[in-house]
């Protein structure tokens, strides 16, 4: 790969970051990460993604493209040689996109009531919105051992990073994912005996440990 | 290839969303059916059957088998009928990428300032959105310069897929323009943006597409007034 500089702006529990970083993987891509303080962002971040300011951000020879899942389909296009992310047919490749879609617009909003709660009713509220949404993926799974068909591919990528925090969430909000949905919870241990995913996904351990740190900071006590 | 035959698109002629898979398929000189679903009516069967995840416009149907949220349509018909004349989205990589991302920041970022326009009570409140606006078609002015490279469109000589995401809204940027009785889309301003609109606007494609702004308004019209029966009725 001589005279190609990939960078990867991370944030080691976030699980947008974790997509890229499972992709560059499963490409077999070399990279250098650069850990981001989030309440210190660097000059770097600031500067390569003046727009929203987040990361995951990918600085391909100085180029930078942001947006976790555009940067997977960015890593799929350029590196279309070996290990494709997405389907190839038009139809499969829209479903892939309608789901990891479905996961951005979805399963973010009711993680943020369930762990920035400052109560159990907003925790509670969070809790029955998310057993909703894991439900439903849970039926477009089915008896399939990946989003992707029979490969691990971009819907399992986008959801994958936030099984880590499956443990924080059922702690905040006192419940078992397992109990509601345990086709799920079979595929994200299928998924993680994946080179890509156990070695760059975060321990559930520290990302619960991470968000207890935070609540701290804020004040809120545990619920 | 794929055919023409068996292409239905269930939409709204109002719904910018539902105007940009009409634009994509017409670039594409793609032969379909046009199925109004009536924005005040209860939804049809037909529409909950093909769109159970949202129940909303636009889907479009394909060999009877549905895709749904316009810019994933838009990427679906760009590749399901890839012979059929110029690409919709950039072919190289970078420029997806970052066509892409523009497309989202105005789906997810300048589109909800356009909505709170809506609501905003009070002349101050108003003058904040409007800044808020400002800034969006501020940024979308620098990413029309580079995109562009000094070309008519977004996608360079050919409208692409930044421009039927982000043309799609003209109509009800003109509409909140007259109806707010504040200039949004400044050629001073953005004198780049200000010029590709009325290209846009006037494209062949475009032209019979984007619904011009006094039909919107009448529409609004409609849409309120269903809107307020309701609520009496629901009062009763």
């Amino acid at each position: 790969m001589a005279g190609e500089e990939l960078i990867l702006l991370n944030f080691w529990a976030s699980m947008f970051a974790a997509r890229v970083r499972i992709a560059l993987k499963e490409k077999d891509l070399s990279y250098e990460e650069k850990e981001e303080d989030l309440p210190n962002k660097s000059p770097l971040l600031l500067k390569m993604n003046p727009v929203h300011k987040k990361v995951p951000v990918l600085i391909h020879n100085g180029k930078a493209v942001c947006e976790s899942l555009i940067i997977v389909e960015y890593i799929d296009e350029m590196w279309s040689d070996r290990a494709p992310l997405l389907p190839s047919h038009p139809y499969a490749r829209a479903q892939a996109r309608f789901w990891a879609d479905f996961i951005d617009k979805k399963l973010f909003g009711a993680a943020t009531k369930i762990i920035w709660s400052k109560n159990k009713d907003e925790a509670e509220e969070g809790k029955k919105e998310l057993i909703e949404i894991l439900k439903q993926l849970e039926g477009v799974l089915g008896d399939k051992p990946y989003f992707g068909e029979d490969v691990f591919g971009f819907v399992d990528m986008a959801l994958i990073g936030y099984y880590v925090w499956f443990q924080t969430y059922e702690n905040c909000a006192d419940f078992s994912i397992e109990g509601e949905c345990p086709k799920l919870m079979e595929w994200g241990k299928r998924c993680l005996e994946r080179e890509s995913v156990s070695t760059f996904l975060a321990h559930p351990n520290k990302v619960y440990d991470l968000l207890m740190s935070f609540r701290n900071k804020l004040g809120l006590d545990y619920v | 290839m794929a055919t023409t035959a068996g292409v239905q698109v269930l939409g709204s002629w109002a719904s910018p969303f539902s105007n940009r898979v009409e634009l994509a398929l017409k670039l594409k000189s793609v032969e379909y059916e046009f199925v109004e679903e009536v924005f005040y009516a209860n939804k049809s069967e037909r529409l909950l059957k093909a769109n159970p995840v949202y129940q909303q416009i636009p889907v479009l149907i394909h060999d009877e088998k549905p895709v749904c949220e316009s810019l994933i349509i838009v990427e679906y018909i760009d590749e399901a009928w890839t012979g059929n004349g110029p690409s919709i989205l950039p072919s190289d990589p970078y420029e997806r990428a970052i066509a892409r991302f523009w497309a989202g920041y105005v789906d997810n970022k300048w589109f909800p300032t356009m909505k709170e326009l809506n609501t905003a009570s009070g002349d101050e409140a108003k003058a904040i959105v409007v800044g808020k606006i400002n800034e969006g078609f501020a940024l979308l002015e620098e990413a029309f310069v580079k995109s562009s490279k000094g070309k008519a469109f977004f996608g360079g000589d050919d409208v692409g897929y930044l421009d039927i995401a982000l043309g799609c809204y003209l109509g009800w940027v003109k509409v909140a323009e007259l109806i707010g009785g504040v200039k949004l889309l400044d050629g001073s301003r953005t004198p780049g943006l200000a010029g590709w609109a009325e290209r846009f606007l006037s494209h062949d494609v475009a032209k019979d597409i984007i619904p011009e702004a006094p039909k919107l308004v009448e529409f609004m019209g409609k849409v309120q007034a269903v809107r307020a029966a309701a609520a009496n009725t629901a009062a009763d």
